[in-house]
């Protein structure tokens, strides 16, 4: 290996692996950088959140796109699964359309319509989640069904198995890399949107980065913010790296 | 003749029945922030005019079961739509008690159902019938033509969330006109860096690499950290660098706003140029060379051209979604339609939420049909060139 394709392998890994560090120390011990976010407050105003654990607050906004995006997961794949079987394949042109048509609802509008109906908290934030979750995860499942490999789909059907088999042993396992890719891509979507949650009360990292704008207060603005970018930073390329295994595994790379 | 069933006709059917018996009508609220009491159709539309609403809705199912030609499917959603819309203002009209101003009556869920299971059918019918570009625009203009008219006239003048428009146009229409300036501005000034930065990240592919991820890390930055981020930043140069606060540069408001979503515009079109120039086939550049084209000339005579559908994608995700983030502006205190969302949420006043979430969707929308006009007008231009 040259010593370039070594530096371009490990400065990345190495930048994640520090970054997983920081992340971990400031969640666990948040005093500790006090001094580093001081000079950006007033002199007697506090610099780290003091309304509630920083820690439990990131593992409430984690709870809330996880559950999110699990119920968009199981959602999307089997739509994605009955508008591409015979049966449903009417349904395909449509769901197409209302998939692009979904994707123009801004969040906050999504948000704001689902409080009469479900009051302040934690569910709107998760309806809004589940909805912008379903989409690239419906789309990339769409895309890998429908795309599939025709030599190895009549080998399938030559060697015998029936339509479920072949659904479960050939075409969703070919599919997963895909599939991930999608989930990946709708779990970055979600732990950012999830921030504007907390103007409907629910409890993510939005509230840090609220009383940082109410109170004038940049440092609470900046760690609300930067903690989820390293999130998102850290969880795209972990599942980045899933999607790469389960496409060696698929023998697609 | 056989007679064939639609399965989607049996979704849609099913929706709107529900819509019709289940979910009630209109609410009839003391006030604009108490609970209301929930109506049915028929509560709402006094005589025969709730019987007939019910009846046409029914035919309109029945027309949505069968398969029938897209066409007459269309119609029957535009007729069923243009129905609901009359009939919830006239419901409005004929609940609120005589003399009372304070009461308001607000669509229900039920209306809501009857419209989304409609906007289904129409969206069905105008799938199945793939109109060309120019059709889409037309329906969308008749569309924008409509709205206009129930702004116009006084059919929705009984309904909440008119009153709540009286009582405020003009503040509406001057938090419309920063909601565009601040999606649109920042898209263009995105478009001004971002172009010029894509074909620079084509030619020099070292660079690319650090561009991409550099904008790809401010992406994970959730807007409205982005926002309060910028404030200080903002504040500063507004005091220390002379004449840019009479730039209107400040710390707080619509610089911040404006700003962050240039920030957020810029991924999607410097990703979108860089993929498609390097999309165009290698036969056009050799054949541009060839014909001793420079540099320049082939840039804008040949690649640009060939890469205009994958740059216009990238400019449509980045329209969509800076109307929706514009919203947020509002919390930063840069306007737009998320003043009166916030205000809404604030008041427990879900009509005045919707005076802005309304208008924002609609935006949103009307915009994604126009882009994507555009864009399947722009991948048609160089087939029509090849074979002519």
């Amino acid at each position: 290996m040259t010593p370039t394709i070594l530096v371009s392998i490990w400065v990345p890994r190495l930048l994640r692996g520090l970054l997983l560090v920081v992340l971990l120390a400031f969640l666990l011990s948040p005093e500790s950088f006090e001094s580093l976010l001081k000079p950006l407050v007033q002199p007697n105003a506090p610099a780290i959140y003091n309304q509630g654990s920083l820690l439990t607050i990131t593992l409430l906004h984690l709870r809330t796109v996880f559950l999110a995006t699990v119920a968009a997961t199981v959602i999307a794949v089997l739509l994605a699964i009955l508008v591409t079987r015979p049966f449903g394949a009417e349904f395909l042109p449509l769901s197409r359309s209302l998939v692009n048509i979904g994707q123009t609802f801004p969040p906050v509008a999504v948000l704001a319509l689902s409080v009469p109906a479900v009051g302040f908290g934690e569910k709107p934030t998760l309806i809004a989640l589940f909805l912008y979750g379903l989409l690239p995860i419906f789309e990339n499942t769409l895309t890998a069904l429908t795309n599939l490999p025709r030599p190895v789909m009549e080998a399938a059907k030559g060697s015998g198995m029936t339509s479920i088999q072949r659904l479960l042993k050939v075409e969703l396992p070919l599919s997963l890399p895909v599939i991930v890719g999608g989930i990946r891509l709708s779990v970055v979507i979600g732990l950012a949107t999830a921030t504007i949650g907390s103007t409907v009360a629910a409890k993510t990292l939005g509230e840090v980065i609220i009383a940082g704008l109410q109170s004038n207060n940049l440092a609470f603005v900046l760690q609300g913010g930067l903690i989820v970018g390293a999130l998102a930073v850290l969880i795209y390329d972990a599942l980045g790296a899933v999607e790469a295994m389960l496409a060696r595994r698929a023998g697609l790379a | 003749m056989s007679i064939r069933i639609d399965k989607l006709g049996v979704v849609i059917g099913l929706i709107a029945l529900y819509g019709m018996f289940a979910a009630s009508f209109a609410v009839l609220k003391p006030n604009r922030i108490l609970q209301g009491q929930a109506k049915s159709m028929l509560e709402s539309l006094p005589g025969a005019s709730g019987w007939g609403l019910l009846l046409l809705l029914l035919f309109i199912i029945l027309i949505a079961l069968i398969r029938v030609p897209a066409w007459s499917r269309l119609v029957g959603a535009v007729a069923a739509l243009a129905a609901l819309v009359f009939a919830i203002g006239f419901a409005a009209g004929a609940l609120t008690p005589p003399g009372n101003s304070y009461a308001r009556v607000s669509p229900a869920a039920g209306f809501w159902v009857l419209v989304f299971a409609f906007a289904l059918l129409a969206a069905d019918a105008i799938t199945r019938l793939q109109p060309p570009p120019w059709m889409r625009l037309l329906f969308l203009g008749v569309f924008a033509l409509l709205v206009w008219g129930i702004f116009a006239s006084d059919l929705w003048a009984g309904l909440s969330i008119m009153k709540e428009y009286a009582g405020r146009s003009e503040v509406f229409w001057s938090e419309a006109g920063k909601h565009v300036t601040l999606a649109i501005g920042s898209l263009l000034s995105a478009c001004l860096v971002g172009l010029p930065l894509g074909i620079f990240c084509h030619r020099v592919p070292s660079i690319r690499a650090t561009v991409l991820n550099t904008l790809n890390l401010i992406q994970t930055i959730p807007s409205i950290a982005l926002f309060g981020i910028l404030i200080g930043p903002l504040a500063w140069i507004a005091t220390n660098i002379p004449g840019a606060a009479a730039m209107g540069i400040r710390g707080i408001g619509t610089a911040p706003a404006f700003v962050a979503l240039f920030l957020y515009s810029l991924l999607p079109i410097v990703a979108n140029t860089v993929v498609g120039l390097a999309g165009v086939p290698r036969e056009a550049n050799d054949a541009a060379r060839g014909i001793g084209m420079t540099d320049r000339q082939r840039l804008i005579q040949v690649e640009l051209p060939l890469a205009m559908p994958v740059i216009l994608t990238g400019i449509r995700i980045v329209l969509v979604q800076n109307i929706g983030l514009a919203t947020i502006a509002a919390l930063i205190g840069g306007g737009g339609f998320g003043v009166f969302v916030f205000q809404g949420i604030g008041q427990t006043a879900m009509d005045l939420v919707l005076l802005g979430a309304v208008p924002t969707v609609a935006l949103a929308f009307a915009s994604a049909v126009i882009l994507d006009a555009l864009i399947q007008m722009s991948s048609a231009v160089p087939q029509r060139a090849t074979s002519a």
